[in-house]
């Protein structure tokens, strides 16, 4: 298990790497001189100039690649050339939205799924599947954000029963806070619970045709004992996989989701690096999603380990 | 004591079974025999009521007179593991990979209320024990995937056996195991028979392997029970033609005149081939496993030379670099004097040709029959006369002319060996390796297609490399014999020699595990 | 052979707004880049069927030209998808267990750790926005799933006997690939192909409607979702339709995705024999 668990440690830091050099190429020698590029095209050569020192842009590629990765292992971010603070700063106020928001969405979406998927398996064939597996199917195709749009006038204007967007922080109490977040978490989990009730249906159906539940029925097992002493975790390790990639879904769909209701997260700090053309910004937000991505994937690799002794044994 | 009176079965409205009458008194195994769709299994998963969905049976099941038929489920439930212990043909697959076996063996205890939680682990462990898995090398805590096959049976058998149940159905148990398992296994079988007093169905389509463990035989051909008595008195006196052209075909022996020159035309020297073993983490040491480790031979012109082996002894491997797939880690292998490599040139590939066992598995389903046997020319360059050199090659092997324009999922498995047997003649080869080539085929098949070698071997002069696991069709068909254990030749010397008078201790294990059919 | 019901309803989903996306290549009721702000927020009548927007621009004949984004978009984007990561998959399925082989995977690793979303982001703060970011944000992300699909499916492949016999035949593992190994995935690529292709269309909506996407004037659903937003309440259809023609598309193609696999399943197709 130890074993396991550092051949993906070791796994996770490579990729990491991998990642920063791709996005430290994109943002900061494709665009040639990234300080003119800020700047635009009217820019006079000295404020250009200015901007290069002020930036750290001066160095050699790899001098300053080193420097922007040691920088944010040591939570620098290095300095918004637009708000003229610590990019750290900035981050950490935002997270402070998205992040629970995509947690809150995958909490909501699993412990919606599992049991609908388990039912739909359980009734196969019969009405209540075929009623599950239509609404799923239904779920899946409905674009998250405008979902969202639906939910606002239903339960913001129509009821108002949630806030219509904006975000009242959260020191002014956790559940005004949860309350700003509900629209958005539901919107973010209905497509994707979906995906995964069809993935748990199917992957518990899959189980059933196995040896061993025919071992299990011949030992005197009912075929729902069978299904939850032998399907279930056989299943999980399909489920499991969704899951992981699930969250990567739920981060960048909470950055759109964001727009619909105007919460101070991620998003509105990426799309306004975007427009205001500061790649200090945009490079380190990208960073940290797609660390949240990498982290995410070597969690779900640990926990195959505990549902499956064959990972926790390999060489 | 069970009886099966008058059980039929219908599976989607089609008849499966017919009538089926059997009774087993306790302490006795009835061997049910019958080659592939003959009902045999239906028969077992029909007293378990363990059908799939859309079956319709009808008479009776009664355990010690009490009618299992039209129990309720749950109460069937009861039964099921209770008073009737079933084992299956996979071990490998028949465990749940992601629990302890301890556990699995438990669960038999508690699902029937006959333990609480502690009692039933000990329980288990004692089980286990009584199989043969002692807690010392086999704790309770093992998973599956850390036991070979064999282990892995007896798992299932001492779940089977946990509550000491009154019957024991043994659906096929020993077919996917080597033979020195296979004799260890029944041994098993017979041995808890006797000692627990149980009945046992013991499902077979190997006669052999009836033959020494049943006390009474059933015969079964198409969903009927064509014979029925004492082992001793079927085997003997074989009342029913369908019991005796099994027999005659379990035995068969092709007439065969091999002539046999002298001149090498395989020759393996000193062959070493490594594998690599999965790398110990990101950076660790790759290790290698010597899969076939310094084996030398030669194979004559006009020869059959066997090489049989257990599984995992590295005849696969060998037999991969022989034809040229795989390189040699050292040593070298020579067709009449030139080297096999992965490199070699087209035409000596074209020289030697394979056929594998599975039957299904060695054509592109995607394509036609003439598209299937044109695929060696792709070696020496499509023939001017393609179309007749097809046709050729499957009347050569007992089809028609016509069947080029069919799809591989049109024929049966044995019709299906002999396109594959097709393909590697139309190269016109002087050596065909034949990979376990009929070790998927029923018996009657079987016995088919070992007459058509031996006919194909005497009109072209074919030299034969035949590997297999079952030992009564190696000493039937060939004139020398290898006995490779562990990636090392052990024996090698005439069929009939090493047959009757076996010097290598591993060879005279091999035989005495193998089950004997006795002679009629 | 009889068709599966999804597959047909499917079809007749998707095929509806395919032909809108085509017609309007030759014919659209108005011009979509004509503004007519005296008949903006017009309700649907004779003359505009659907109605017009808040800048008085036609809302059936801006349907159809963002189905012609939406589809041009998802579609060149599984293109993409299949052209690179097929071949990459179908490498390291021959080569599997080598150096390659790991090179490939681990590549495909990294590419999954950028969701589409944070591509475009990279691209549009680099180069600007354009609609060539969506597709290639998205036609990125297909590669990898690609290339495992097809790696994954030609691994169980390879190991069966009819490969073996054709390696004994001489021919070389590129050869084996294109000859044996594809054909015989073709099923799962065009299933996978089907469910990339509707996951395409949502990515494209999502990326649009963020600004993204396509940029004004070229019509797309999500950027008139966007646009829609404030009109909502009072004028819920203009931000109704074009989700409907989302999720009907969407639904159309998975539909076909599912009945689809349930024709071409080997599985199923071998229980039949």
């Amino acid at each position: 298990m130890i074993r396991y668990a550092a051949t993906r440690l070791i796994s996770l830091g490579l990729s990491l790497m991998a990642a920063s050099f791709v996005i430290f190429a994109v943002v900061e020698v494709i665009p040639g001189d990234p300080a003119a590029f800020m700047l635009g095209m009217n820019a006079s050569e000295e404020t250009v100039a200015a901007l290069r020192d002020e930036l750290g842009l001066t160095g050699s590629l790899p001098a300053r690649y080193l420097g922007w990765v040691t920088g944010m292992l040591g939570g620098d971010f290095g300095t918004s050339y637009t708000y003229r603070v610590p990019v750290s700063e900035l981050i950490a106020a935002r997270l402070w939205v998205s992040l629970p928001l995509a947690l809150y969405a995958l909490a909501l979406s699993t412990l919606l799924a599992l049991p609908i998927g388990m039912l739909a398996a359980a009734r196969r064939g019969r009405a209540t599947d075929y009623g599950i597996m239509g609404l799923t199917q239904l779920g899946i195709a409905v674009p998250n954000f405008w979902f969202a749009m639906l939910l606002v006038v239903l339960f913001a204007i129509t009821w108002p029963i949630f806030p219509a967007g904006g975000f009242p922080g959260w020191e002014n109490g956790a559940w005004p806070a949860l309350k700003a977040l509900t629209l958005p978490a539901v919107a973010l989990a209905l497509p994707q619970a979906s995906i995964l009730a069809r993935v748990m249906r199917s992957a518990l159906i899959e189980t059933l045709g196995q040896d061993y539940i025919r071992t299990a029925r011949a030992k005197g097992l009912t075929e729902g004992q069978a299904i939850r002493n032998h399907g279930m975790r056989n299943a999980m390790i399909p489920v499991l996989t969704i899951v992981g990639l699930q969250f990567s879904f739920l981060l960048a769909g909470a950055i759109i989701i964001e727009k619909v209701f105007f919460l101070p997260g991620l998003g509105l700090l990426i799309f306004q690096g975007i427009t205001q053309r500061d790649l200090v910004v945009v490079e380190s937000v990208v960073m940290l999603l797609v660390f949240a991505v990498i982290l995410v994937t070597f969690l779900v690799d640990l926990a195959y380990a505990l549902v499956d002794p064959r990972l926790r044994h390999s060489r | 004591m069970i009886a099966l009176e008058n059980i039929s079965l219908l599976l989607a409205g089609i008849p499966v079974l017919r009538d089926v009458s059997l009774r087993i008194p306790p302490g006795q195994t009835l061997g049910l025999v019958g080659e592939s769709g003959s009902g045999k299994s239906m028969t077992a998963l029909s007293v378990m009521r363990l059908l799939p969905d859309g079956s319709q049976l009808s008479g009776r099941v009664l355990l010690e007179g009490r009618p299992l038929t039209d129990l309720p489920e749950r109460k069937m439930c009861a039964v099921r593991g209770g008073q009737i212990g079933m084992i299956f043909q996979e071990p490998m697959t028949a465990l749940n990979p992601v629990q302890t076996i301890g556990d699995q063996v438990a669960e038999t205890l508690l699902v029937h209320g006959a333990a609480r939680r502690s009692e039933a682990r000990e329980i288990a462990k004692e089980r286990l024990a009584r199989v043969g898995l002692a807690p010392e090398r086999f704790p309770l805590d093992r998973y599956p995937h850390e036991l070979s096959g064999g282990q892995r049976q007896r798992v299932c058998i001492a779940l089977a056996i946990a509550l000491r149940p009154k019957l024991l159905i043994a659906d096929e148990p020993t077919t996917a195991l080597d033979v020195t398992t296979q004799a260890q296994i029944l041994e098993l079988i017979r041995e808890l028979v006797r000692e627990e007093g149980m009945s046992c169905l013991f499902i077979t389509h190997d006669l052999a392997v009836v033959a020494e463990m049943a006390d009474e035989i059933a015969v079964m051909k198409a969903g009927e029970v064509v014979e029925h008595g004492p082992t001793g008195e079927v085997l003997h006196e074989m009342r029913h033609p369908y019991t005796r052209a099994l027999f005659e075909a379990s035995r068969h022996c092709p007439e065969r005149a091999p002539i046999v020159q002298e001149a090498p035309l395989l020759e393996v020297e000193n062959a070493l081939r490594d594998y690599p073993l999965k790398r110990q983490g990101l950076f660790g040491r790759r290790e290698h496993f010597r899969a076939v480790d310094g084996v030398s031979f030669a194979l004559r012109r006009g020869e059959s030379l066997g090489l049989v082996g257990e599984s995992g002894c590295g005849k696969s491997t060998l037999t991969r670099a022989i034809l040229g797939l795989e390189p040699l880690q050292g040593g070298a292998i020579r067709l009449d004097g030139e080297a096999v490599s992965p490199t070699m040139p087209a035409e000596l590939r074209r020289r030697m040709q394979v056929v594998f066992q599975d039957p299904y598995g060695s054509f592109n389903p995607r394509y036609k029959v003439s598209k299937l046997l044109a695929e060696p020319f792709h070696l020496i360059g499509r023939p001017t006369d393609l179309d007749a050199r097809v046709a050729e090659a499957l009347e050569n092997v007992g089809l028609h002319a016509t069947d080029a324009d069919k799809f591989p999922h049109e024929f049966s498995g044995g019709q299906r060996q002999r396109i594959a047997i097709a393909r590697a003649l139309i190269a016109r080869p002087e050596l065909i390796v034949l990979d376990e080539a009929v070790s998927a085929l029923d018996v009657s098949v079987r016995a088919q297609v070992l007459d058509l070698l031996a006919d194909l071997q005497a009109r072209f002069g074919l030299s034969y490399l035949f590997i297999a696991h079952d030992l009564s069709v190696v000493r039937s068909v060939t004139d020398r014999v290898l006995v490779m254990q562990a990636g090392r030749i052990v024996e090698a010397g005439e069929t009939e020699t090493v047959f009757a008078t076996p010097r290598a201790a591993y060879t005279r294990e091999l035989l005495a595990a193998a089950p004997v059919l006795p002679a009629a | 052979m009889r068709l599966p019901v999804q597959l047909i309803l499917g079809m007749v989903l998707f095929g509806l707004f395919l032909a809108a996306a085509l017609l309007s290549l030759v014919w659209t009721p108005f011009d979509v880049t004509e503004l007519d702000i005296a008949h903006k927020l017009a309700a649907p009548s004779a003359e505009h069927w659907l109605g017009t927007d808040h800048l008085g621009r036609d809302m059936t004949a801006m349907l159809m030209a963002g189905a012609r984004t939406s589809i041009a978009v998802a579609l060149i984007a599984v293109g993409i998808g299949i052209a690179l990561g097929v071949p990459l998959g179908l490498a390291a399925a021959a080569r599997r267990g080598s150096l390659l082989d790991e090179v490939i995977m681990r590549g495909n690793d990294l590419i999954f750790a950028f969701p589409s979303l944070v591509i475009a982001i990279l691209i549009t703060a680099v180069f600007g926005p354009s609609a060539i970011n969506a597709i290639l944000a998205i036609g990125i992300f297909n590669i990898p799933v690609f290339a495992r699909v097809s790696r994954g499916a030609a691994l169980t492949i390879w190991p069966r006997e009819f490969i073996l016999a054709a390696r004994v035949a001489g021919k070389h593992s590129a050869r084996i690939s294109a000859e044996h190994i594809l054909p015989n995935i073709a099923n799962l690529l065009v299933v996978q192909g089907t469910i990339q292709f509707s996951m395409g269309i949502l990515a494209e909506a999502g990326l649009s409607y963020v600004g993204l996407g396509a940029q004004p004037p070229t019509p797309s659903w999500g950027r008139m979702l966007a646009d829609a937003q404030t009109f909502f309440y009072a004028y819920p259809r203009l931000a109704i339709l074009p989700g409907l023609a989302i999720v009907l598309t969407v639904l159309g193609l998975n539909l076909m995705g599912d009945g689809l696999r349930d024709l071409l399943d080997p599985r199923l197709r071998r229980s039949v024999r």
